[in-house]
């Protein structure tokens, strides 16, 4: 298994013909994506250079495909657009890697979507490694396995990825759920789909400054799967309250979203946290046996 | 993008939202001759972003025109005093000169994106005048909510709840339905992250008027107001964020800091782990810095310089972890930058992994610099050659 994403899922990419689409999609199907077309408005018939067939809508690229997911590479005004657009057409995954999508739109989208599973925006992505990869991320790092990874950042989160893959932890899904203050999918929606998923036997958190995105999964893991092992890591601890750093989400006002609160948190729920990235496979290990 | 005082009222009253006369004004010349031209009470008011204009003396009290013109003066003569958050202060270059109110009562009625449920939250308290962070942690059963559902959108009966549940004086219950449903259209209409009044001040006389104004409005949605431009002009980036423009970056990715050991990663994660992974270390790191995708020798070399000329870094931890990046085009950069770049030289430490990693540990060694194997072993090395 894996969650939200196996090899039966057929993906279209919104934004195909643009420079950012058609390189990932490119790296999709390298990686064994089953991408089945994209749609561009007004460039329908075409092909791509990958020779996907290209449509000028949703539906249309919906009814000649089948298609179950789709992935936005849209820029920011038109990507709660194309989210309604996908929603209509009766897509009811998506993945929005575009950032500097404004917040309002997102409160919108998320608000008039039911059943709807969006991941970001502002992400990276999600992969279930050896099966298929939507977004941005890179497939070599991973290794197919039985731990899940959640995490808010990109570029950290292969980090910590790398960190697992070479010390014998493969994943069974990683989910980049995106870096801004309103987000379609939080830690929690996917712990809940984790704790269902034969295929996951263990969990690794990468939270962030900012929200109580942290607090809640904290709240669900005591809750629901006091079991499961499960390690958190915390970045940006030493971030200044007020400012946001690279992430819109990443801010500490006042007294929330600071690290402390996100730290006692997950102690409270029983879930080790990492001082640093490179203790979290030691941690895990700790949990349980390391096996690829 | 926060808005000062006078231009969250000029929103405000734009939705009907009752505001004090005033008066809007650049000298002490110009606070005294409104004054003169319009006898009563005023107050006169710096507009700056920073909190804490009272305790600052920065709000003083005018009965005639040579009184403004004195008040006014005196709070342009120096800036706003620096706090933790502002090292610097802030310059003030203009001030509201307003009514005074009469005021019986002081209550706080606010909406912001609450993150958990998704939603716009109203927040309605009784205490008003305080910093609300203040009420929420000493009173925080005063704060009452309510979470609008954004398709339904803002109806009356919400503002009468709220005025019940937070037991505000009898005074506010007719106005603050209305007062809310301004509130509620600005922040939709502009695409405010946060609209605050505090105090929303009950008058003696019986009126309910909006005695300050925040606002902060979504950067990312500025493109839909257009207007907001000219306001921006009026409100300077803050150092760093003119700094980050200038060298490329978006505004979020540069910060800086007090410590000695310069920074740059790929993604702000990472950025964040690095300082973190500096701290860790023993060590102090000069700054937050997110090179972002694509880091090619222009890129790199003025993130190179931003950190030299701008921090007290004694070296340079760059942190890369390839992923789309390839390890072998920021190895390139790397060299082609130090190369080129007039700004002084120190220590590099350069750790560099992930995708086309040997090529790009080859180019670095051609050039004599030998990267580290992990982030834990650069900022070791880092802090290390930084000193004390």
């Amino acid at each position: 298994m894996s969650i939200y994403l196996d090899k039966n899922s057929k993906v279209i990419v919104q934004g195909i013909t643009g420079a950012e689409g058609s390189y990932h999609t490119g790296r999709m199907l390298a990686y064994g994506t089953n991408v089945v077309g994209g749609v561009t408005p007004g460039k329908g018939g075409q092909k791509t250079e990958h020779g996907l067939p290209v449509f000028n809508t949703v539906k249309e690229a919906m009814d000649a495909t089948g298609a179950t997911h789709q992935c936005i590479f849209v820029p920011p005004p038109a990507a709660a657009d194309a989210l309604f657009e996908a929603y209509e057409a009766g897509i009811r995954f998506s993945v929005c890697i575009t950032e500097g999508v404004p917040v309002h739109d997102v409160l919108k989208v998320v608000g008039a979507t039911p059943g709807m599973r969006i991941i970001g925006p502002n992400c990276p992505g999600l992969i279930s490694p050896g099966k298929s990869s939507i977004g941005i991320m890179p497939g070599h790092v991973f290794k197919e396995g039985n731990v899940g990874l959640i995490s808010r950042s990109g570029t950290l989160t292969y980090e910590v990825v790398d960190l697992l893959t070479r010390a014998g932890f493969g994943q069974s899904t990683a989910v980049g759920i995106g870096g801004d203050p309103i987000i379609g999918t939080t830690f929690v929606d996917c712990l809940r789909e984790f704790k269902n998923d034969p295929q996951t036997e263990a969990i690794v958190l990468c939270g962030e400054i900012g929200g109580s995105d942290e607090e809640d999964a904290a709240a669900y893991i005591k809750e629901h799967m006091p079991d499961m092992p499960i390690v958190a890591f915390i970045g940006g601890r030493n971030a200044p309250p007020g400012k946001s750093l690279g992430h819109a989400g990443a801010i500490i006002s006042g007294k929330f979203g600071t690290p402390e609160s996100k730290i006692n948190a997950f102690k409270s729920a029983g879930v080790p946290v990492a001082d640093r990235p490179s203790q979290i496979p030691g941690l895990l290990a700790q949990r349980m046996p390391a096996r690829v | 993008m926060n808005l000062m005082e006078y231009q969250g009222k000029e929103l405000f009253r734009r939705a009907g939202i009752p505001v004090p006369r005033s008066q809007h004004v650049t000298t002490a010349d110009e606070a005294a001759s409104f004054v003169g031209g319009n006898p009563g009470n005023w107050v006169v008011k710096a507009q700056v972003l920073m909190g804490g204009r009272g305790k600052a003396g920065k709000i003083k009290f005018a009965k005639n025109a040579e009184e403004a013109r004195t008040v006014a003066a005196e709070i342009m003569a120096t800036p706003m005093p620096p706090n933790r958050q502002n090292p610097k202060g802030e310059p003030i270059n203009s001030l509201l000169v307003e009514e005074t109110l009469s005021v019986s009562k002081e209550a706080y009625a606010a909406i912001a994106i609450d993150r958990t449920t998704k939603k716009p939250v109203l927040m309605v308290s009784a205490f008003g005048g305080m910093d609300i962070e203040e009420v929420a942690e000493k009173h925080p059963e005063s704060i009452a909510k309510a979470f609008v559902e954004t398709a339904a959108g803002f109806w009356p009966h919400i503002g009468r709840e709220l005025a019940f549940k937070a037991n505000l004086d009898p005074g506010y219950r007719k106005a603050l339905p209305g007062i809310l449903a301004g509130l509620y259209e600005l922040f939709f209409r502009y695409g405010a992250k946060l609209v605050e009044i505090n105090p929303l001040v009950l008058t003696e006389d019986g009126r309910v008027i909006a005695a300050d104004s925040k606002v902060e409005l979504d950067d990312d949605a500025l493109y839909k107001n257009p207007e907001f431009k000219q306001w921006q002009t009026a409100l300077p980036l803050d150092e760093d964020e003119t700094l980050a423009t200038k060298a490329g970056l978006g505004i979020r990715n540069f910060r800086r800091f007090d410590g000695n050991v310069g920074t740059m990663a790929n993604g702000a994660g990472l950025a964040m782990g690095t300082m973190d992974a500096v701290k860790n270390a023993g060590g102090s790191f000069a700054n937050f810095l997110d090179v972002g995708g694509g880091a090619n020798a222009e890129r790199v070399r003025n993130c190179y310089e931003l950190v030299m000329n701008h921090t007290d870094a004694k070296v340079f931890f760059i942190n890369i972890f390839g992923g789309i990046t390839r390890c072998d085009e920021v190895a390139k950069g790397i060299v082609e930058a130090l190369n080129t770049t007039k700004s002084r030289k120190v220590p590099l430490v350069i750790r560099l992994t992930g995708t086309n990693e040997e090529q790009g540990r080859r180019i670095l060694a051609d050039a004599g610099m030998t990267p580290v194997e992990t982030m834990d072993d650069g900022a070791a090395e880092a802090v290390k050659l930084a000193g004390v």
